[in-house]
């Protein structure tokens, strides 16, 4: 089996284990106010996280890419007009897509 | 994605399962750039079908898809993509006593506990709605995400250059739009997610790629560990 094979099955069995841990393990898990912060802000730390460096990071350095910020600021000012999902998605690629036909980018 | 839970409260089943069916068809559409931004990351149509069977978790799967487009430690990318799926864990602490599943049934809906069935099943009045928005919302949901995913997955292999189409925006705009509503919700999110920006970017030379997003967690605790930031979520002093 290769290690692409072995990271997706790794990471289907992380995420299902963790959605049975959540309906199995006793409620007073999450009793202390601190553990219930901590475990409501850590989706928000990860997700600004890999919008960052999927945004800025190549590989291990980090460059400006103006097609890419531009796409990235359409699905802002989609996601500020309450645009769905699949619109902020459909914004973000096709105003980089854009550009990019231009030469942009 | 949690727009469900915007709406006013509604108890009746038979409305709650029709509003999280209406919700799974529209949210799941977004497979389709979750298995075109999987295939343009290196990963093949099977690997992309089998996360969306099995994982069944958007965010997670993003994750894992640009860790193995950035070409570092999957170690990192499992890490994060898994640390990421830990807020379904607690969707589940919070669903446990609505949907009272054993046995089989509990190994079932463990599947389906997603930001958006835990939406639909949190805004309703009575149990027997939430346990009705919940199934609802997982049946259509779960088809639309899957059908998508292999839609989008085939589609990708068909494209030319996937950064001329855009493509390499989808993960990111997508991460962004799941993190959105979490914004609103006050000065300690929109604090704690500019420390996870500064953080992550700031390890990337440094590090693998994978690692700095897992380091970013860590403003999460310190956020907190900090006395008198608010509670979040409940609204209750800490």
């Amino acid at each position: 089996m290769t290690g692409l094979w072995m990271a997706v099955l790794a990471t289907a069995v992380g995420c299902y284990a963790l959605k049975l841990a959540g309906l199995t393990v006793p409620q007073r898990v999450l009793a202390s106010p601190r553990a219930r912060r901590f475990a409501g802000l850590v989706p928000v730390a990860l997700l600004a996280g890999l919008t960052a460096v999927e945004a800025l990071g190549h590989a291990q350095s980090l460059s400006v890419d103006p097609a890419r910020l531009a796409g990235l600021g359409a699905a802002i000012i989609a996601l500020a007009l309450r645009a769905p999902f699949l619109v902020v998605i459909l914004a973000a690629a096709g105003t980089a897509a854009a550009l990019r036909a231009l030469g942009i980018g | 994605m949690t727009d469900a839970a915007d709406g006013p409260p509604v108890s009746s089943p038979a409305r709650a399962a029709r509003d999280g069916v209406v919700l799974g068809l529209v949210v799941g559409t977004s497979g389709l750039a979750f298995g075109a931004a999987a295939v343009t990351s290196g990963l093949t149509v099977a690997q992309a079908c089998v996360l969306s069977l099995l994982a069944y978790t958007g965010a997670s799967q993003f994750a894992l898809a640009g860790a193995v487009a950035g070409g570092g430690s999957l170690i990192a990318g499992v890490a994060g993509a898994v640390l990421l799926g830990s807020r379904n864990g607690l969707y589940g602490l919070r669903l446990a006593g609505l949907l009272r599943a054993r046995g089989l049934p509990r190994i079932l809906a463990a599947h389906g506990i997603t930001d958006e069935s835990t939406a639909v099943a949190l805004a309703q009045l009575t149990p027997a709605a939430a346990r009705a928005g919940f199934r609802g919302t997982f049946a259509s949901l779960y088809l639309t995400w899957n059908l998508a995913t292999l839609a989008g997955a085939l589609g990708a292999g068909r494209l030319g250059s996937p950064a001329s189409f855009g493509l390499d925006v989808v993960g990111p705009a997508a991460f962004l739009a799941l993190l959105w509503p979490r914004l609103r919700e006050g000065r300690t999110e929109r604090g704690v997610a500019l420390a996870g920006m500064v953080i992550a970017l700031g390890a990337t030379p440094f590090c693998p790629p994978g690692l700095p997003v897992v380091l970013a967690a860590t403003a999460a605790l310190g956020a907190a560990l900090m006395p008198g930031t608010p509670d979040t979520g409940g609204g209750q002093p800490a």
